[in-house]
């Protein structure tokens, strides 16, 4: 089974032809042709199991690769089956890894993934990786090896430093998209930057927002200044106010951009002309960034809100006051990520100024003080809803919820696609009542009938995974934690959601007989990861046996029973166990 | 515990809405009741407690208390689902945001000051209205060209140059960050500040 398929391949039932097969009634050029016309990996997937002329027609015309789990095919069988690869997509470690739930040197590196390509794919112009470790050998081995190469994006990875940036500034010729985003890195000068030759001018998308560097503003400015098709550009914090500004003036047609710090005493006259190369942009449709900007400098942007259709304040935690007030300008919203700064009173002034949002992300501003009074909570939601009917993504953090919240909420919202609910004490019930959240996620996946994500939280008994198991017919990915009471709730998930692709689970009273329910299911699924549950060596030892088309991964913490499986991990494979497992993972 | 509890959240809500003068956490003791809404085994644990352990077989009695306040910086690895860069933003962001602006209020022939955060007012009016009750005065009605003609009292403030300033001038915000400490002057002194002569 081809893991980089649409992942239900079972649903092409027609036209399995036997051994023979008659011949095709039009030549393969013809057939190749019209191929090159479909883009989506989901067709693509659906054509190739038709006869195995289409099949070899597919393979030929295929230009991008997405690769969901670089574990799951090895580069080798990629490189087999297609030929003309000119973007690839690889996503590697699980999404817990944000988390610092897996140790460094896990895996999943870029390197042999790239030896191959500059091998096989000269022509590779696009690389985007997600979670993945990118060492600043690798990054030479990029620059130097294709020289038609464009795009590069970097999401939640690790293990480059300046001098990798250096080598893909200085050959990449061509480059179109530089994006660093949400990248972390240690030691990272900022001389890459300088590192563009004086005559590169094709930049379209630079982002280096999260990277903690001082560049150099001169050759930022000479570079942003040369590169007229510049789009998308998000500075880190280390540019000031008025260098922004600067920048501004060189790019007044930008359509993204990430401010740097707003940290900075302003003269009358700066102010005025701040003010005044922000209402210049009129593109803007995204704004972040934000760094420190106080109610005293927030009006500046005002001029540039009218096209905002994506706010991102998550770096900036605004008062209600001041947050309302920025609001009144940006009436396109769709999307809005904010701080829980804001409180119930913000939330409030996003539901009358914000009637077209889609998704709203609300981000916890002191996650860990479990005193913590302040923030959001279900009456901040509640707001929300009444107003943004067309609400279909919402991530919300709070300490504290009420079923009858909820079931409000989905009630005026059915459309949602996406709902992350956390409750950020664990095992908290319906603070009213006193009794589980059960109710609120039963609303849930009774009402959205088109939710395809769900995070659930609070105190929730084995009933919230019966009636995800019941209802939610198209949900893909879905995260527990401290919750459910027996093996049963997990089992009711796993017989349950015909779509099911990624589980992540941890400190559950899950064990051994839930694991194994769901042996033939993890075939069909991307990931199951599970820690700190009630599962053993043992019963994984079983899976893995029963199981051999999937690779079941251990890790064990320190000082605990050598019976137990703390972390696991579980995943579909054609490619074999991991060939390059540290030593702490133990493929079982 | 379930009254307990009920009680809490009123009390809790009043304290949150109140206007408050003094200064914050003085009512840190009700904050440690909200610990034993806790009835999981997943309290801030380090790892090597919660690793060690299955999951709890906890239901949904809640018999299981924490009996301990648990530190209130200790944490449960990778809980809340919160990025690491996202940490880093956030911890310089708390202190900027949640700390108030408290100044120093002078009263001329007062033997004491108080003080009093800035934070609390969202505009002029309210400021002077607490000013007036604090002190058990008259302030009166700003004027762009008079200053506070016609009251015993006018307020002025010292910015961050060091210069004495009428209160009322600047809006507010600007106000707010530049203001160093207040001083309620007697009117006649006032008049020199306010006003055209």
């Amino acid at each position: 089974m081809d893991p980089d398929q649409s992942e239900d391949s079972h649903s092409n039932s027609a036209n399995s032809h036997g051994p023979t097969q008659p011949p095709s009634p039009f030549p393969d050029e013809v057939l190749e042709k019209v191929l090159s016309f479909i883009d989506s990996r989901k067709d693509r997937g659906s054509v190739s199991l038709v006869r195995k002329d289409w099949y070899n027609a597919e393979r030929w015309t295929r230009s991008k690769l997405f690769i969901g789990n670089c574990y799951s095919v090895s580069p080798e069988i990629v490189a087999r089956r297609f030929p003309r690869i000119k973007s690839v997509t690889l996503k590697g470690k699980p999404r817990f890894s944000d988390f610092n739930m897996l140790p460094r040197d896990w895996g999943a590196n870029v390197h042999s993934w790239l030896v191959m390509f500059a091998k096989v794919y000269p022509f590779l112009e696009e690389l985007r990786l997600k979670r993945m470790t990118v060492t600043d050998e690798s990054l030479e081995l990029l620059a130097k090896s294709f020289p038609g190469f464009k795009a590069l994006t970097l999401s939640s990875c690790d293990g480059f430093s300046e001098n990798g940036l250096k080598a893909i500034a200085s050959h990449c010729r061509n480059l179109t998209e530089l994006d660093i985003q949400d990248s972390v890195t240690d030691d990272v000068g900022g001389g890459w930057l300088s590192c563009f030759p004086e005559n590169f001018a094709s930049l379209e998308v630079l982002n280096f927002s999260s990277l903690n560097c001082e560049v150099s503003f001169d050759d930022l400015e000479r570079l942003v200044s040369r590169c007229k098709s510049l789009r998308v550009l998000k500075v880190n914090d280390s540019i000031t106010l008025d260098q922004l500004r600067r920048l501004l003036v060189h790019a007044p047609r930008l359509m993204e951009l990430g401010t740097g710090s707003f940290m900075q005493e302003l003269t009358p006259r700066q102010y005025e002309d701040i003010e005044s190369a922000f209402s210049n942009c009129k593109n803007l449709q995204v704004l972040s960034g934000l760094w420190e900007a106080t109610s005293l400098y927030l009006p500046v942007l005002y001029g540039a809100c009218a096209s905002l259709t994506f706010l991102n304040l998550s770096d900036v935690a605004l008062q209600s006051s001041e947050f309302a007030r920025l609001l009144v300008h940006c009436p396109n919203l769709r999307r809005l990520w904010v701080i829980d700064t804001v409180e119930d009173k913000g939330l409030e002034a996003v539901g009358s100024s914000c009637p077209l949002l889609e998704e709203l992300r609300v981000f916890p501003s002191d996650p860990y003080d479990r005193h913590h009074r302040d923030g959001v909570t279900e009456l901040g939601f509640l707001a929300v809803s009444r107003g943004c009917r067309k609400l279909r993504y919402v991530l919300y953090f709070c300490r504290r919820m009420t079923n009858a919240a909820v079931i409000t909420i989905v009630q005026n919202c059915p459309d949602f696609t996406h709902f992350r609910l956390c409750i950020m004490i664990p095992g908290q019930p319906d603070y009213l009542t006193n009794e589980p959240m059960d109710e609120a996620f039963a609303a849930v996946v009774k009402t959205c009938t088109k939710l395809k994500r769900l995070s659930v939280s609070g105190l929730l008994t084995d009933l919230t995974f019966e009636y995800i198991g019941k209802y939610a017919k198209n949900l893909e990915t879905l995260s527990v934690a401290f919750a459910g009471s027996s093996d049963w709730g997990m089992q009711c998930v796993l017989e349950g959601c015909p779509k099911l692709r990624k589980l992540e689970i941890r400190d559950c009273p899950f064990g051994n007989a839930a694991l194994l329910s769901g042996r033939e299911k993890y075939e069909m699924m991307r990931s199951l990861w599970m820690s700190s549950c009630n599962v053993t060596m043992k019963g994984c030892r079983l899976l893995a046996k029963e199981m051999p088309r999937l690779n079941v991964e251990v890790i064990k913490d320190e000082g605990s029973d050598d019976g137990q499986a703390d972390r696991v991990y579980v995943y579909r494979s054609v490619a074999g166990p991991r060939r390059d497992a540290p030593p702490f993972v133990l493929t079982l | 515990m379930e009254g307990m509890m009920m009680a809490h959240e009123t009390d809790l809500n009043l304290k949150a809405t109140e206007l408050r003068l003094g200064l914050p956490g003085t009512d840190e003791c009700e904050e440690m009741l909200s610990a034993a809404k806790n009835n999981k085994r997943a309290s801030p644990e380090t790892v090597e407690e919660c690793g060690s352990k299955g999951g709890s077989a906890a239901k949904s009695s809640h018999d299981e208390h924490e009996t301990a306040a648990p530190a209130p910086k200790a944490q449960i690895v990778g809980w809340p689902p919160v990025r690491s860069y996202r940490k880093k933003n956030l911890q310089t962001k708390k202190t900027e945001s949640e700390s108030g602006i408290y100044v120093k209020v002078s009263m001329d022939g007062a033997p004491y000051l108080r003080k009093i955060d800035l934070k609390v007012y969202n505009g002029y009016p309210e400021l002077l209205k607490a000013l007036e009750t604090m002190f058990k005065l008259t302030i009166g009605e700003y004027s762009e060209r008079e200053g506070y003609k016609g009251s015993e009292y006018a307020p002025a403030y010292e910015d961050k140059d060091g210069d004495l300033m009428l209160v009322g001038d600047v809006p507010w915000d600007m106000f707010m960050s530049s203001c160093k400490r207040l001083r309620i002057m007697k009117g006649s002194e006032a008049r020199g500040l306010g006003g055209a002569q």
